[in-house]
């Protein structure tokens, strides 16, 4: 219990930043995402918009997703929420807690993501260059020129090669415009997701400490319970297959001996330690015929119970008498109305 | 016991080492931020000096309230703040010590922002570029006013052809960045100064009182922890003791409902204490769905 101990500590205290840290990860993620993506405008009037949007929103709302799905809280807030009452009641502050701190670390990579792109400023350009202003930064009078033309022609302007539309309003004019624009509305962003991440973490001591302490504790606990009912079922899971095993080997054994009307081996009181662990399956015949068993034939998830002790010295830690298949087969239908 | 004396000194050993590298870091990322940033001045007449002063004062109030999220002590000191007296009195001394050192840690990283921008000059020269007397540079003495005032918006901007090779534009450039250095030196030397003055000369005031109240703040500080490590064992502890009297029922119910003579101890008592008297495909079956349907209460009494 000791080692379970020093694990569900482990995980415990470190379930906060083991969080944390996969935000961070995340967060950096997403600006290495924007790094390395390769962001091409259409240059074309309509497409422009929703091409530069696009990118703007759609990834934020994957990495959200993504925050969620990779948050192993989400399973444990699931099934608290699904779970019938039964003898236990069920807490919605509990629930609340456990749902914003979930939330509220999904919403880090996608602020990041959302912040790098305005900072950068290549969204904005590509998805209003065609709202830029051109009768105050550029030639409004240049003539021959429709709506719809001036329009193509602004909607080239992220795209500097193909640009040409230099008499109409300078390229570079445009393109500083529309960079601080974009960047003045990403520092108002960060300023204003930074502000609410202040209020929200210092408002709260103010006004529902108790409740807090509460919600946080229960919710470490369920989450606990849940881990350590995981490792006890794993563990019952262990002693139930060796017991199985063993039983199994025995029963092969005691059906061989019983085939080749053996007599019966020496009495293991002079039989050491590793003839016990062969569990009477000494020949590669035998062995052969236990592994062919093992596999057309998988014992019943079905445990005999242990024998009272005999006079002849056979009821050691390890050994189990094996019970005649008949009655097997009676016990197991026995216990099965549950 | 010694495991968790071993792990309370090293948080009470820690807490400051840890606020200073969260420090240090925020002001690497101030640095970084800024040489990573594409600065580039709109140079139109209105709106230079809205995005020359943006740029210089809102990413330090964006630093500032980045350090003190970061800062695990500001939620001490606010809870210290807001909890009801009951059995202990609140030392205003002791807050006040922990405010002030949650403020000047905050502080580095938006100083170290200013100081960067006023030294690399760009904003200073975006912001106010507008705002120089034309007639002290030759190339913009006559000129007519809206068309100097465009020019003179555009000096940040090197590449504009309006202002490209224009040996005003780049008198006008060295002119206002000179005085941002000045002013970034300055503000720079003033700062340390007083550091120096507020660390050398603290000795002289007070002494007891900040021992007092260092003492205290770290007090504060490390039962606050030593309370969520208790809780954490607590929970652990009551999960372990729910979860073995919810296998002891099972049994109990499976004992009731099987007709098995009862078992003898001796050899087996080690590996029924593992199993739980749960041996049975259907047995474990139950055991998960009434674990589902069906969770203990919360009593382990």
């Amino acid at each position: 219990m000791d080692k379970f101990r020093m694990i569900f500590q482990f995980f415990q205290s470190n379930q906060e930043s083991f969080m944390n840290g996969i935000c961070g990860i995340m967060a950096l993620a997403s600006t290495q995402m924007y790094s390395a993506f390769d962001f091409n405008c259409p240059c074309l009037p309509h497409y422009n918009l929703a091409y530069g949007l696009g990118i703007l929103l759609v990834p934020p709302f994957i990495l959200f997703l993504l925050g969620f799905v990779l948050n192993n809280n989400i399973s444990m807030l699931a099934e608290e929420w699904r779970r019938p009452q039964g003898q236990r009641g069920k807490d919605p502050a509990v629930l609340r807690y456990m749902f914003c701190s979930m939330a509220q670390r999904a919403m880090i990579a996608p602020a990041v993501w959302v912040s790098v792109t305005l900072l950068d400023g290549k969204c904005i350009t590509c998805a209003f260059c065609t709202s830029v202003p051109v009768e105050t930064l550029g030639n409004a009078s240049h003539p021959h020129l429709s709506q719809g033309e001036i329009q193509r022609v602004l909607a080239r302007i992220p795209c500097k090669e193909i640009y040409n539309g230099q008499q109409l309003i300078a390229n570079e004019v445009a393109v500083r415009y529309l960079r601080c624009i974009s960047q003045a509305l990403g520092w108002c962003f960060v300023l204003l997701m930074t502000t609410l991440a202040f209020l929200v973490r210092s408002l709260r001591p103010c006004f529902s400490q108790a409740a807090f302490l509460k919600s946080r504790y229960w919710s470490h606990y369920i989450d606990i319970e849940r881990k350590l009912f995981d490792e006890t079922c794993a563990e019952h899971a262990r002693s139930f297959a060796k017991v199985c095993i063993q039983q199994f080997f025995e029963g092969m054994s005691t059906d061989l001996v019983a085939a080749r009307c053996h007599l019966p081996r020496k009495a293991p009181a002079d039989a050491g330690e590793a003839a016990e662990k062969l569990l009477g399956i000494t020949d590669q015949g035998t062995m052969n015929m236990a592994l062919k068993s093992w596999h057309r034939c998988k014992p019943p998830l079905h445990l005999h119970p242990p024998a009272l002790p005999a006079g002849n010295g056979w009821a050691g830690e390890g050994q189990l008498p094996t019970h005649p298949s008949a009655p097997r087969k009676e016990t197991a239908a026995y216990y099965s109305w549950v | 016991m010694d495991r968790f004396r071993m792990i309370f000194q090293y948080f009470q050993s820690n807490s400051e080492s840890v606020m200073n590298g969260i420090c240090g870091l925020l002001a690497l990322a101030s640095v970084k931020m800024y040489t990573s940033l594409d600065f580039s001045c709109p140079c139109l007449p209105q709106y230079n000096m809205a995005y020359g002063l943006g740029i210089m004062f809102v990413p330090p109030i964006i630093l500032f309230l980045c350090g003190l999220i970061l800062n695990r002590q500001s939620l001490v000191m606010l809870e210290e703040w807001r909890r009801p007296p009951g059995h202990r009195k609140k030392d205003l001394a002791v807050i006040r010590y922990m405010c002030s050192s949650i403020m000047q840690r905050a502080m580095v990283a938006p100083v170290v922002w200013i100081v960067v921008t006023l030294l690399d000059g760009k904003c200073l020269i975006c912001a106010f570029s507008g705002s120089m007397d034309p007639q002290k540079f030759v190339d913009f003495a006559n000129v007519s006013t809206e068309q100097v005032q465009q020019l003179l918006a555009k000096v940040p901007c090197k590449d504009d052809e309006l202002v490209r090779n224009n040996t005003s534009r780049k008198a006008v450039s060295r002119y206002l960045r000179c005085w941002s250095q000045a002013l970034g030196w300055s503000i720079l030397l003033i700062l340390i100064i007083a550091a120096f003055l507020a660390r050398w000369l603290r000795p002289c005031f007070n002494q007891a009182t900040l021992l007092q109240a260092r003492h205290w703040s770290n007090y504060i500080d490390i039962e606050q922890k030593i309370f969520e490590e208790t809780c954490c064992e607590h929970s652990r502890l009551f999960a372990h003791k729910c979860i073995l009297h919810f296998f002891e029922s099972m049994q109990q119910e499976i004992k009731l409902h099987s007709f098995s003579l009862p078992r003898e101890g001796g050899g087996a008592e080690g590996r029924e204490g593992l199993l739980q008297g749960i041996t049975d495909q259907d047995q474990v079956n139950k055991l998960l769905k009434t674990w589902y349907y069906e969770k203990p209460p919360l009593d382990v009494s």
